[in-house]
């Protein structure tokens, strides 16, 4: 479980994050959702780590992230495994050393044992045989696959995911959305998903937090969200006129 | 006017804050380099594949320019060498200075400036756009430290033998010159290398070339590292880095030879 409490941050004289506060459930797919530019990834980069809060709580299963010294962050990283956006593959490597990369780094494992696992971890995410492929020659859908499977590749306990169905077509998304739920609830992980999709909202949301200005606007599931009466989030759920007939506007 | 002078003066300290800020964030950036490997058959296996990507993908052009520089040296050499009264081992002479002293460690070094520096630049400036480098840090690694040392432990041991590579021929390649061209007999040019050699030069060019690697190995890098946007920002990263790297190359040659040559 990951719990924030209170985080801000500022670029400059723009607050970016006011004062947000949430819980993260472990075994669920928590969902950061709201409009482009909104503040919902640096939510997710404060959360990792990349960017620093200018004030607040970070908790890893109690832990206060902020507050530990490098080393003991680095070893909640390495409960971490993450999604981004554009897969951020190493180029210099195949999907093999990719995806044994977080191994080689951090267990004992024999060469026999690191193969098995990248194995299941590729079978997993339906690349089998694709092993001496270079990210240059995946497609998009693959390539976020691939990183998926380099991020579970260590048993992580949290996986977060940066819009990962940016720039893929609507079967593709579906697919990466339900990889990740199945995988949630097999290996019983933390997962947060930043996202503005309202399929993968629909399909996979169990914990749902919508920012709005940077700010924590509301929270529910997929099937509170529907029925909302936040003039905001219901703006941003109804914002097409297809959603509305497909969903039915609400009274 | 009075205005005018207080703006220029406003902006030079800023371009210097600017400057400190720089050196500020290299050396910070260096200090996360040089920490403790997180595992050291890694950061192996990372040397030995720059070893062959900076040192050994190198060796053509420096073959290439080493033989032709050497020879045009000697021809030059020759040239301006038409008094009676200078023996003509001095063409062999000039050519074995020339080389060890100056082309060799400092003008060799300014090409791998422009070829290994930008290719670290470019390398890993694109990482850095691609958020390759956020996932080694969310993965808990040290980024600077697994992609920068190994690229400096790689030049500071590979450019010796580059360097020393280069002085065999570029000589070789003055041999070839001279001989052919009459300007020496191959007796006057083999006695002109050997001619008043001093070993201790040998160790004041060796240095320079180590210093040399250091510097256009975590230059670039640093450039690299903090690239921010996007492709073009990797193409201006890859700029400064040759522009900077070979400025610090000439002054670190003066100041070296400053220190080894007139102590």
């Amino acid at each position: 479980m990951i719990e924030i409490k209170n985080i801000n941050k500022t670029f400059g004289d723009r607050q970016v994050v006011k004062d947000v506060s949430f819980t993260f459930h472990k075994g669920k797919t928590n969902l950061i959702i709201g409009e482009s530019g909104c503040g919902k990834t640096t939510i997710l980069k404060l959360m990792v780590g990349l960017h620093k809060a200018d004030s607040g709580d970070i908790l890893y299963d109690g832990q206060n992230f902020p507050k530990l010294t490098i080393i003991e962050q680095q070893n909640v990283r390495k409960k971490i495994g993450m999604l981004f956006q554009g897969g951020a593959l190493f180029d210099s490597q195949t999907l093999e050393e990719n995806v044994q990369f977080p191994l080689d780094m951090f267990t004992d494992l024999t060469k026999a044992e690191k193969l098995d696992r990248v194995n299941f971890c590729l079978e997993k995410v339906q690349l089998v045989g694709k092993n001496k492929l270079f990210p240059a020659e995946l497609s998009g859908g693959m390539k976020k696959r691939a990183a998926l499977a380099r991020a579970i590749a260590n048993n992580p306990s949290y996986l977060f995911c940066d819009e990962p169905n940016s720039g893929l077509d609507p079967k593709t998304s579906i697919v990466i959305d339900n990889l990740i739920k199945s995988l949630t609830e097999e290996f019983n992980i933390t997962t947060i998903i930043v996202t503005h999709d309202m399929n993968s909202v629909i399909e996979i949301g169990e914990n749902i937090m919508f920012v709005y200005k940077g700010e924590n606007w509301w929270t529910g599931d997929k099937s509170q969200i529907l029925k909302t009466k936040n003039q905001e989030l219901f703006g941003f759920v109804f914002a097409s006129e297809f959603m509305k007939q497909v969903l039915g506007t609400p009274k | 006017m009075v205005l005018q002078i207080y703006g220029n003066i406003l902006v030079f300290l800023e371009s210097k804050m600017n400057l400190f800020f720089h050196i500020g964030q290299y050396f910070m950036l260096l200090f996360m380099v040089f920490k403790k490997p997180q595992k050291f058959s890694i950061y192996l296996r990372q040397i030995i594949f720059e070893i062959d990507s900076i040192g050994i993908s190198s060796l053509p052009i420096i073959v290439i320019i080493s033989i032709f520089m050497g020879g045009i040296i000697t021809i030059q050499s020759a040239h301006a060498i038409d008094s009676p009264l200078v023996p003509l081992y001095a063409v062999g002479f000039t050519t074995r200075e020339s080389i060890m002293l100056e082309f060799s460690p400092t003008i060799v070094c300014l090409i791998l400036a422009g070829k290994v520096g930008s290719n670290i630049a470019s390398e890993i400036g694109a990482m850095r756009i691609t958020e390759q480098i956020d996932a080694l840090e969310i993965m808990g690694i040290n980024s600077a430290g697994y992609l920068i040392f190994p690229k400096i432990a790689a030049a500071v041991f590979i450019f010796p033998f580059l360097i020393a590579l280069s002085m065999f021929l570029g000589i070789f390649g003055g041999y070839l010159m001279g001989v052919s061209s009459g300007a020496c007999t191959s007796y006057q040019y083999i006695y002109g290398i050997q001619a008043f050699f001093d070993p201790g030069k040998l160790y004041y060019s060796f240095t320079k070339v180590i210093v040399f690697a250091f510097i256009i190995t975590s230059v670039s890098a640093y450039f690299g590292y903090n690239t921010r946007g996007g492709a073009l920002e990797v193409g201006k990263s890859s700029t400064s880095a040759v522009v900077y790297s070979s400025v610090l190359i000439l002054l670190f040659s003066l100041i070296l030879t400053e220190i080894f040559i007139n102590r």
